[in-house]
């Protein structure tokens, strides 16, 4: 039991992150290589809206919360925009300098020592029991059903909503999306700001749970595979992504060897390109694309 | 490809010979001389510290060409540079810790092991391509990675190996101005290795696989071999260089190869400039010289004291900026810098080209 929890509370942890990859991916075919970096930001934002607004933890984690949409939003405007239209490996790096910034940003103004943003906040992790003897912490239930929700919204509006209907326009052809008249820096900026605003809420929430250190980004560039294995350019499909990498991981740790934890996503990862590099829900052509 | 001095006016070449001439002008002999005549004489002017970091510029230049030759002129993205580099360290500590193997031993050794994982790391580009190489590679890094810890926890090393240093004929290499003429004389033969593969067949194969695949293939050339070919040349050259850090660290840990060190390698050939040799070894001693360079500049500020514990992250942050620089504004690198300079030189009093006579 205590080991179903755990694989639900990964995966969800994995599946919160891996739909910013794939929420970028698909509108913009880059791959955001800095999304642990802009996920542990998020966390940390959380930590200094806590000194802002002493008292009051729920205009704290909100004002958190808003302020990583606008960096994503940021981000995009002022670094990604740039890049739009050049080479894949170009814009990787990017990324990838980006999130090296703002690692070093971030243990410049707060240190690299662990921190508890719930101590900050003065709100307390209250453990439950579950039946069948399992055991799941507050903020990791809280986790699990912020990931449906995210998940939820997520489908409804890129299915119903009219930004949503050109984000898939946008991700399908860009240059006919253009010539539609949708503005496709108003939504590779969108996406940039929602994939933030996942990343960030699972960052806030682990942070939560059980603090945060600079070494946060390595979980988001855990949870890559999930994205991968699920299909880049499938929101479903990172799902059961972040289920299977998540079960694997739980499984082998607890049965085999600890100190694999670090490479079995990956181990997957190489698996799953050597069997069927796009994805279980990707599409075939992706691999064509970039 | 590799010309350090411009030509003004038309060199023509009579016969085959001076074309295949690696040194076709006298202002190039002269050149090279006197580049020579520097870097024998700096071991015995420099202090002990530029000693250090000239050692640090070859290694990263043997790591950089390598993948200069990969990325710059196969094409084949890698994110799992400092996968091979532990790879070749640990051969070296592995072979000198279980059967106290010799330098001339382990250096071998160090190759096969990057042969072996090169055909590993290169078989993925043989269906994918772009980002997901990329991805694939970085996986790998991975896993090489784990097996290195697990080696390091499994035989009671979970803080690192240490390594004698290694001795060549009787001589025992323990002094920096002994490593600095060894490590130069790799990082050269590595160079003149690139340069030669270069401007033969596979450098040319390479060249149109990375234009454009579907037309090299409808040219004859055999796309996965040559894939291969690249992957497991770049990769024996890297381990080589992670054989050599290990014996000139004299310590091999699992944490000197995490995922920064790739980066950086990559950000070496971003920053020299895509596609050229000389590219890659501008690169490597920006990038090598850089967190010094940083940490100079911040002891000239005021409240140094203060700053002392943050020199890491400031230079962490620096350098992400500077990537992010060159990644946006100059994308051609340094070398793209060094070519304009050399335009403006060479064209002056004019700014542009006259159009008929346009050649690279």
């Amino acid at each position: 039991m205590q080991l179903l929890i755990n694989i639900i509370v990964l995966a969800s942890i994995y599946a919160l992150i891996a739909c910013g990859y794939v929420l970028i991916y698909r509108v913009s075919r880059v791959l955001n290589l800095a999304h642990g970096e802009l996920m542990m930001f998020g966390a940390y934002l959380v930590l200094a809206c806590a000194s802002l607004f002493a008292g009051h933890p729920i205009m704290a984690l909100c004002a958190a919360v808003v302020l990583s949409v606008v960096t994503g939003a940021l981000v995009y405007v002022f670094l990604m925009r740039k890049m739009t239209g050049e080479m894949v490996l170009a814009a990787i790096l990017t990324t990838v300098a980006l999130g090296i910034l703002v690692r070093g940003v971030i243990v410049l103004v707060w240190s690299s020592q662990q921190q508890y943003p719930a101590q900050a906040l003065g709100i307390s992790n209250p453990t439950f029991t579950l039946p069948g003897d399992g055991h799941i912490s507050f903020w990791s239930l809280v986790l699990v059903l912020t990931n449906l929700a995210a998940y939820g919204a997520l489908f409804g509006f890129l299915r119903f909503g009219r930004w949503g209907m050109r984000m898939r326009a946008a991700g399908q052809n860009p240059l006919l999306a253009a010539q539609r008249g949708i503005n496709l820096h108003g939504v590779y900026a969108l996406a940039w700001s929602l994939s933030t605003l996942t990343g960030a809420l699972a960052g806030i929430l682990m942070a939560l749970d059980s603090g945060v250190t600079g070494s946060m980004p390595v979980i988001a560039l855990k949870a890559f595979p999930a994205a991968l294995v699920g299909g880049l350019d499938s929101l479903g499909g990172a799902l059961l992504g972040a289920l299977i990498i998540a079960g694997a991981e739980v499984l082998l740790i607890y049965y085999v060897d600890p100190l694999l934890s670090d490479v079995v996503p990956f181990l997957v990862l190489v698996a799953m390109l050597i069997v069927r590099p796009w994805g279980l829900f990707g599409t075939r052509e992706e691999l064509d694309r970039v | 490809m590799f010309r350090p001095v411009p030509r003004a006016s038309g060199y023509f070449r009579t016969d085959y010979a001076q074309d295949m001439a690696l040194l076709q002008t006298r202002a190039e002999r002269i050149g090279l001389a006197a580049l020579v005549g520097v870097l024998v004489t700096l071991p015995f002017i420099a202090t002990p510290f530029l000693l250090d970091l000239a050692c640090q510029v070859f290694l990263a230049s043997i790591g950089a060409l390598s993948l200069m030759l990969l990325t710059g002129y196969a094409g084949q993205i890698s994110l799992g540079h400092a996968g091979l580099i532990a790879a070749g360290a640990f051969t070296t500590g592995i072979l000198t810790r279980e059967i106290n193997a010799p330098f001339w031993l382990t250096l071998p050794a160090s190759a096969l092991t990057g042969i072996v994982l090169g055909l590993v790391f290169g078989l993925p580009s043989l269906r994918l391509r772009g980002l997901y190489l990329a991805v694939s590679t970085l996986a790998l890094h991975f896993i090489v990675i784990y097996l290195g810890g697990e080696y390091e926890t499994k035989r009671g090393f979970s803080t690192g190996i240490l390594i004698e240093k290694p001795s060549l004929g009787g001589f025992k290499l323990t002094d920096g101005r002994a490593w600095y003429f060894v490590l130069l004389i790799f990082a050269a033969a590595t160079l003149l290795i690139c340069i030669n593969l270069l401007r033969s067949r596979s450098g040319r194969a390479w060249r149109a696989i990375h234009t454009r695949e579907t037309v090299a293939e409808a040219l004859g050339i055999s796309i996965s071999g040559y894939k291969l070919l690249a992957f497991v040349i770049s990769s024996s050259m890297t381990s080589v260089a992670g054989c050599l850090f290990a014996y000139y660290r004299g310590f091999v840990s699992i944490e000197a190869f995490d995922l920064f060190l790739s980066i950086q390698y990559v950000a070496m050939i971003i920053i020299g400039g895509m596609g050229s040799l000389l590219g890659a070894l501008l690169g490597a001693t920006f990038v090598t010289i850089f967190p010094y360079a940083i940490e100079a500049l911040l002891k000239l500020l005021p409240n140094v004291q203060k700053l002392a514990g943050d020199i890491f992250a400031v230079n962490y942050a620096s350098f992400g900026v500077v990537m992010i620089l060159f990644l946006v504004l100059e994308p051609l690198g340094l070398v793209g810098i060094w070519r304009r300079i050399q335009n403006y030189f060479l064209l002056w009093p004019f700014k542009y080209k006259p159009l008929a006579s346009m050649r690279k």
